[in-house]
């Protein structure tokens, strides 16, 4: 009886989930996407800083939505490669002072319409990331990146890695969820100094 | 043999269900605390004050407005939007709705209308209250918003859409943050709002008085805040994009009581 019940019980909250279309992150055909694409434009206003310019996709993101994020090698390669040349590094140290680098890691200002497009921004690093073991108030959606330069090396290469994975994380997996930073301006040469090296001098938290 | 198998899996099932129940009722629990000092009701009693008041170059009230269930028929009226209007030739969420009722039945101007659609924690604004009201009336009732309508099903499959596609100055998409099951920003855990488990308990909540903004918030309101962070310029009030955004979640959510307006963190 009871067994009879709880099947009853399974069946039904069975065919309530059903009610729910399952819902799948599918490719946009070339037609979706100039849809897509015309009715932003349409619904959404230009405010403060934040211009329409904003909505007109790129290269990049055009390959991601036309291929759900998972564009095939052909296409991902020469966007890559693109996005790789607009990395603009220094003259000079790649690093810069862990200290405010751990600042532009805490703020997530920045861009927004609402703020003034001359207020310095920060990198929103701690919404995704764990980096140093002290801030225990970190997001999970990118890599943690606790003992980063201890654990992958403190040399030129890492640095200029850092420093490249920062100004433009498409250049090295083109739909990373990762903003590019440097190339949208939202981030200035000294900031990403500053956090390449939070990530990758050896006295900074991060590598302690 | 067959009988142990067989209830070796039932009993799995339902330890696996007296897990889940636990989750819940901690996160009940939470829920239940906080809606006790929760001042919803207050917002709830100032939105029927303002939905009789007579406004406008028609000195009317709303009380006539219709949210599709016939004019100011308002028990379960919430719970049954995003759906598809006639008279409007479009789908509309309750807060597009009322707005459309503010420009027909009192005869205010869009720009009169929207001229403060979202307020602070010293002055809400008439959307939020009214918004409360309105909501309020559908408590019990569940999700059903309209998916007969062609113009219904187009809104759901373009917020679907919508869901997943990448914009704005940093790439992002909503599936970005709320893309991936047990993530979070810094220590705010992230729905996945495609999935009904997700969807359900949010949407059924919404409006809702935020306690860390002080003050009532509308469904508007929060599809603004995530494109804020996505760095995209302003999406406009009450436009097809948002109500398709809107009609996606309340599609994902349908069959749950509306449970709202709720209190959040």
């Amino acid at each position: 009886m009871k067994r009879r019940i709880l099947l009853a019980t399974a069946a039904a909250t069975l065919a309530a989930c059903a009610g729910a279309p399952v819902v799948e992150h599918s490719k946009l055909s070339d037609a979706e996407y100039t849809d897509l694409s015309a009715a932003l434009k349409r619904d959404f206003r230009a405010r403060g800083q934040a211009k329409m310019d904003r909505l007109e996709p790129d290269a990049v993101q055009r390959a991601c939505n036309l291929h759900a994020d998972n564009p095939p090698e052909s296409v991902a390669k020469p966007l890559e490669q693109a996005q790789l040349n607009t990395i603009k590094y220094p003259n000079g140290p790649l690093l810069g002072d862990w200290k405010s680098g751990s600042k532009i890691a805490e703020s997530g200002r920045g861009m927004q319409w609402s703020e003034k497009p001359d207020s310095p921004g920060g990198g929103g690093c701690y919404n995704c990331h764990q980096l140093s073991p002290q801030q225990t108030s970190y997001g999970t959606l990118g890599p943690s990146l606790l003992a980063f330069g201890k654990t992958r090396g403190f040399g030129p290469d890492t640095q200029r890695y850092v420093y490249g994975k920062i100004y433009n994380a498409k250049a090295f997996n083109l739909c990373s969820q990762m903003p590019r930073f440097g190339h949208t301006g939202s981030l200035t040469e000294q900031q990403i100094k500053d956090l390449t090296a939070y990530l990758l001098d050896p006295t900074s938290p991060v590598n302690k | 043999m067959r009988i142990w198998g067989r209830s070796g899996a039932l009993c799995a099932a339902l330890a696996l269900a007296a897990g889940h129940a636990a989750a819940q009722s901690q996160f009940q629990q939470y829920q239940k605390m906080v809606a006790e000092g929760s001042p919803v009701e207050l917002f709830e009693l100032v939105g029927e004050d303002l939905w009789k008041k007579k406004q406008g170059p028609k000195n009317a009230s709303l009380e006539q407005c219709d949210l599709g269930m016939g004019p100011g028929v308002l028990a379960g009226a919430h719970a049954r939007l995003p759906r598809y209007f006639g008279d409007a030739d479009r789908v509309m969420d309750t807060e597009t709705r009322l707005l459309h009722c503010m420009m027909t039945l009192q005869g205010r101007s869009r720009e009169d209308a929207t001229k403060r659609l979202f307020g602070n924690e010293d002055q809400p604004s008439e959307m939020e209250y009214l918004a409360a009201y309105v909501a309020g009336q559908s408590r019990g009732h569940e999700l059903a918003p309209g998916q007969s309508h062609p113009k219904e099903k187009a809104s759901y499959e373009f917020g679907k859409k919508l869901y997943f596609l990448r914009t704005g100055l940093w790439d992002f998409s909503c599936a970005s943050c709320h893309g991936e099951e047990g993530k979070r920003i810094r220590m705010s855990e992230l729905p996945v709002l495609y999935k009904p488990e997700a969807a359900r308990p949010l949407i059924a909540t919404w409006p809702a008085y935020r306690v860390s903004n002080s003050t009532f918030k509308t469904m508007q309101w929060r599809i603004n805040n995530c494109f804020a962070q996505m760095r995209t310029p302003e999406p406009v009030f009450g436009s097809d994009v948002v109500n398709a955004f809107n009609m996606f979640l309340t599609v994902t959510a349908q069959g749950e009581p509306y449970a709202g307006p709720g209190t959040k963190r």
